[in-house]
């Protein structure tokens, strides 16, 4: 359990909006400009703050969608009974300004080896969950890592899959798996079932690799997977987690 | 000064009395998992709280602690990715039980857990009536991934502070940094003075 350097005080700064990107229907990408942004590592989240004309205020964490080196970009999913989610999906402009402060959490991170060997990477994501697992993988191809990677990826539809195109171009040694719990497309030849153990056993590294696991979605997807990893003989403090609450933070 | 949101505006009305929800905070009725990593599972028979750094150590089986006195408090609880759900039933043993087995002067303790999380707090903040190891919820057993069989329950500390899986305290002279501040979360963690992280 290696710490970090206890950091200064994060303080809360003004980002301008820039690209805004939609991912599906229902989640956006959007990328902000922040003049002093200290860096990130892959895996990280920011706190957003947003203030309507009447003074009220909403905070929420979000975890940061681009590699350590690029501009900090956010992937939000809409959650239709949520405060800030519909907002930042709809609302929200290129050009407009929000408070961030960030970047924040430092146990849920990956660094490319020479700090870990050639560990191979399992990353396993329950829907928006994908976010910061998507931030270790752009990170990977950006310093040129051959890490051997595999992201197994659970939506519900094809139509509700984050990254489509960018996931399908990430090239050698990098494997994505799907499993489409609800629906999929006419001849569809992937998984097609809420990921279980055998499941798990397929796609996950053998032990004896000495593989380390971030796995991130809604709480009964992580629980699930990470007791699953637990049973293959992964060693809990080679699964980090992320989850989300019952129904999703908004 | 901080920008406008046009268009932004509270789409929940407060339904809470004033001064019952922390500034930053929402209310939710769910009860959201957050940890770092795979839920432990350790059987009762291998389960012992232990408070350590005491001139005489004490340590109970899960039978024993079962035998303490127990209350049952009805809490508000606040996590610092910023939901709080009010009126929460716990029973358990109140610190104030457990202290007063060991005779120590020191003013911090790391709590210690299975699964190798850690936390740290101000004994001062443990006595008195504020802090319990609590072992049911809403009148059950606490579910493994809520931090069963047994977890610190500190309310008026945001809820990292109330450490899962607890197995004990270490008592110590000087405050030293748990898990989750060890990555810049605060050291003390006020939800009222929104002590999130380091510096707040």
């Amino acid at each position: 359990m290696a710490g970090t350097a206890v950091r200064g005080r994060l303080t809360w700064q003004t980002a301008t909006v820039g690209a805004v990107m939609d991912e599906t229907p229902a989640v956006r990408t959007l990328s902000l400009e922040v003049p002093d942004w200290a860096g990130h590592r892959a895996g990280q989240h920011l706190d957003i703050r947003l203030t309507a004309d009447d003074g009220y205020r909403a905070e929420r964490s979000y975890s940061i969608a681009s590699a350590p080196g690029e501009p900090v970009a956010i992937t939000v999913e809409r959650l239709d009974d949520g405060e800030v989610s519909p907002y930042l999906t709809q609302e929200l402009r290129a050009g407009d300004e929000i408070e961030i402060r960030g970047p924040i959490g430092g146990y849920f991170v990956w660094e490319p080896p020479g700090t870990d060997g050639a560990a191979p990477l399992l990353l396993l994501a329950g829907g928006s969950g994908v976010v910061p697992l998507r931030a270790m993988l752009r990170y990977r191809s950006r310093v040129g890592s051959s890490v051997p990677a595999r992201l197994l990826y659970s939506a519900r539809s094809w139509a509700e899959v984050i990254y489509r195109g960018e996931l399908a171009r990430l090239g050698d040694g990098v494997q994505v798996i799907y499993t489409l719990t609800r629906q999929q497309p006419p001849g569809w030849t992937g998984y097609a079932r809420r990921a279980d153990p055998e499941m798990i056993a397929e796609v996950a590294w053998p032990v004896t690799q000495a593989p380390l696991a971030y796995v991130c979605g809604p709480t009964n997807f992580v629980e699930a997977v990470a007791a699953d990893l637990v049973a293959l003989g992964y060693p809990p403090q080679r699964v980090k987690t992320e989850r989300f609450g019952a129904t999703g933070t908004p | 000064m901080s920008p406008i949101s046009r268009g932004f505006h509270r789409r929940h009305q407060e339904t809470e009395p004033a001064g019952r929800v922390p500034p930053g905070q929402y209310v939710t009725s769910d009860f959201p998992v957050l940890s770092a990593g795979p839920t432990p599972h350790t059987a009762l028979a291998n389960w012992t709280f232990s408070i350590e750094g005491a001139s005489s150590p004490a340590s109970w089986t899960w039978e024993e602690f079962q035998a303490l006195p127990n209350e049952t408090v009805t809490v508000d609880i606040h996590c610092v990715t910023r939901w709080s759900k009010l009126d929460t039933s716990w029973t358990g043993v109140s610190l104030d039980v457990l202290l007063d087995a060991v005779s120590s002067d020191a003013p911090y303790v790391l709590a210690f857990c299975d699964g190798g999380y850690t936390t740290n707090l101000p004994v001062a903040d443990l006595k008195g009536g504020k802090a319990w190891v609590a072992y049911n919820y809403d009148g059950n057993s606490i579910p493994p991934e809520h931090g069963g069989p047994a977890r610190l329950l500190v309310p008026h500390l945001y809820f990292w502070k109330s450490a899962k899986w607890v197995r004990g305290l270490r008592l110590r002279e000087t405050d030293a940094p748990g898990f989750w501040e060890m990555y810049g979360y605060h050291m003390y963690g006020d939800p009222w003075r929104e002590q999130r992280y380091a510096g707040d």
